[in-house]
């Protein structure tokens, strides 16, 4: 069976998706999704073990031979992209028992885990084709259904954030298919490779930079690139606690290995960085990114908003890593890519169990919660200084990395840049700190104590894992570094 | 509307050959034009058309919602049941070849099957949307 792992890391969710919807009773969907996350790890686990050993993965669908058939195909840094995804998706669903439980009413469970199963085969989809229409399509299916989990937050302001994605997104994908269509007007082929292979051979043409700026912008819309990330903070603000921390760490991080896919392998780098300064253009914006949206988190009276403003920020060091071009910067964009799906994702979290106990995730609510939930709150203080980058975190890694490369691009004044919007990230930080744990509890919190241990667990999980891979950096360094060199030298 | 005597009278002549023309276009998809999400959105035509006529609370008696969400499962499930089933019996996924002993039989029945879940999926969920949009009209009280 494991030539079919390919297929199957898809199906399994897919196929996922129709049981939850039909086994009604509660927890019998959340048990099906519940097997259908954990197979998807397994999966991608074996999957990136297989190619790390032999190489590049082809499946061919329904045997029909590529470039005209649809073909999977698994390389380093997209082996590595479903494993974050499913990852976060088997971590967060153990959680998602209790949280959705509480959140939802208790008929509309089922329709939780149906589009959550939903978006996570289209993440996964994205990730592990080689098709670039196909790879719209599963875009459309984790979009669509990201709407659906985003719309179904308590607050009456979540379907107005929905509908803003919503907008926001099918003009992105819009944007996307435009240039998808172009190219494949140009070229008379679908195939990722075959599509790098007949770009390398025409000359640039009006055509090809047309698609290419729709493609560019299609893309940045989705992964929130600034200024194009005006949904997301909206959109994770008033999602339910999991939909937060399930986007939050494997959507935008998607879209960002679909730009790597789309500016490295199918345009060739002369083509993605020579006819248009687009170094300099991922360069002003990522910085800028990192910067605005850092001082305006600080400013946020609501955590989540400002956990997404903060997204926004590590979206522009992730951007900041691929724009030097260079074997260091790019592994730090992977590698941040990981780092911050687990940082974020045990972040927000921690930040669902918080909404769980006291419903309200204002900052001026969390007066002596440190004391009252000090599992919960460590968590969120750990993630905060991966976010920060202190030193034996994850976040601490993916900096490192990034400062290397770019000083061997010369940008010394990058490197200064990056370190002093870390120091932004401490202010944001402190605040909940200090109001979590220096301001005395109101008298009516006496009873509020941890959340139960199927939340903290999947919070502590991803939190340690965040501490982990921030001493032992083996995998991802080691992955990324590959898949690094692999996207520069493979043209 | 329901009193209106020419309405009914045609949409109740309309309704077998609306259904039976979306079964042509399901089934005859192999050969022509057609295929299954064209059939079911003709054959969701045809009961979005009887619940113009005669409202939504027959048709929601011939089609309730419980069918029509085990409809939206149902397909999707037959479709990717198929790829699993060429998986089991040897195949790659979506490879129908290997569903007959012959190549060719196993094309049609794969196809055929697969047009048959997209059909089932799509006809459900394009009734589904309509009703869902009147009701909520109907519970505003401006129907």
């Amino acid at each position: 069976m494991t030539e079919h792992l390919a297929a199957l890391q898809v199906v399994i969710p897919l196929l996922c998706a129709p049981i939850c919807m039909l086994v009604r009773y509660r927890d019998w969907s959340w048990s099906v999704a519940l097997f259908g996350s954990w197979s998807c790890l397994a999966i991608s686990w074996l999957l990136l073990q297989q190619v790390m050993t032999s190489g590049v993965i082809s499946y061919h669908m329904g045997n029909w031979v590529p470039p005209i058939g649809i073909e999977y195909r698994i390389d380093e840094i997209n082996a590595f992209v479903l494993l974050i995804v499913s990852a976060i998706g088997a971590i967060v669903t153990p959680y998602a028992r209790e949280s959705v439980r509480a959140e939802f009413g208790v008929n509309r469970v089922y329709m939780f885990y149906t589009s959550y199963m939903l978006c996570l085969c289209g993440l996964l989809g994205v990730t592990i084709t080689g098709d670039a229409f196909n790879l719209f399509v599963f875009l459309e299916i984790s979009s669509l259904s990201s709407y659906v989990l985003i719309a179904m937050g308590k607050d009456r302001r979540a379907l107005k954030a929905a509908y803003q994605y919503l907008i926001l997104g099918t003009i992105g994908a819009t944007f996307i298919v435009i240039g998808i269509g172009l190219l494949y007007a140009e070229t008379g082929t679908l195939n990722m490779a075959d599509l790098a292979n007949k770009l390398s051979k025409n000359p640039i043409n009006k055509t090809i930079g047309t698609a290419f700026g729709f493609l560019f912008v299609g893309i940045s819309l989705k992964l929130a690139l600034f200024p194009l990330h005006l949904w997301l903070p909206n959109a994770y603000t008033f999602a339910p606690s999991v939909v937060s921390a399930f986007l939050a760490a494997t959507a935008t991080k998607v879209a960002v290995y679909v730009l790597l896919r789309f500016l490295f392998t199918i345009f060739d780098i002369k083509i993605s960085f020579g006819v248009l300064p687009l170094e300099s253009v991922l360069l002003a914006l990522s910085i800028v990114a990192m910067f605005v949206a850092s001082v305006v988190a600080i400013f946020q009276p609501n955590i989540k908003r400002m956990l997404a403003y903060s997204s926004v920020a590590q979206i522009g060091y992730v951007i900041l890593g691929i724009s030097f071009i260079n074997i260091n910067g790019l592994a730090a964009g992977i590698i941040h890519l990981f780092n911050h799906a687990l940082i974020k994702g045990g972040m927000f979290l921690a930040v669902g169990c918080l909404f769980y106990k006291i419903a309200s995730v204002n900052i001026d609510k969390l007066a002596g919660i440190g004391r009252r939930m000090p599992l919960t709150m460590a968590a969120f203080v750990v993630g905060g200084l991966g976010l920060i980058g202190v030193p034996l975190t994850a976040g601490f890694i993916s900096k490192w990395y990034l400062i290397i490369g770019a000083l061997d691009r010369g940008l010394w004044w990058a490197a200064v840049l990056i370190l002093l919007s870390s120091l932004l990230a401490v202010i944001y930080i402190w605040r909940v700190v200090e109001v979590a744990y220096l301001k005395p509890s109101p008298d009516g919190n006496n009873h509020i104590e941890d959340a139960p241990p199927s939340m903290l667990i999947p919070t502590w999980v991803l939190i340690g894992s965040s501490i982990y891979f921030g001493i032992n950096t083996d995998l991802t360094v080691g992955v990324a570094k590959q898949a690094a060199r692999q996207l520069l030298g493979g043209g | 509307m329901y009193s209106y005597l020419v309405l009914r009278v045609v949409a109740k002549l309309l309704m077998p050959f609306i259904l039976l023309f979306a079964l042509y276009v399901q089934f005859h998809g192999d050969f022509g034009p057609g295929g299954g999400f064209q059939a079911g959105v003709i054959f969701a035509a045809g009961f979005i058309l009887y619940a113009l006529i005669f409202g939504l609370q027959k048709a929601g008696r011939v089609l309730p919602r419980g069918i029509l969400r085990f409809g939206i499962a149902l397909g999707v499930l037959i479709f990717a049941g198929v790829g699993v089933y060429n998986l089991l019996v040897g195949g790659k996924y979506l490879d129908y070849s290997a569903m007959a002993q012959n190549p060719v039989h196993g094309q049609h029945l794969g196809i055929l099957l697969v047009e048959l879940g997209v059909g089932v999926t799509v006809a459900s969920v394009m009734i589904m949307v309509f009703f869902t949009f009147a009701r909520h009209r109907n519970t505003k009280g401006s129907d």
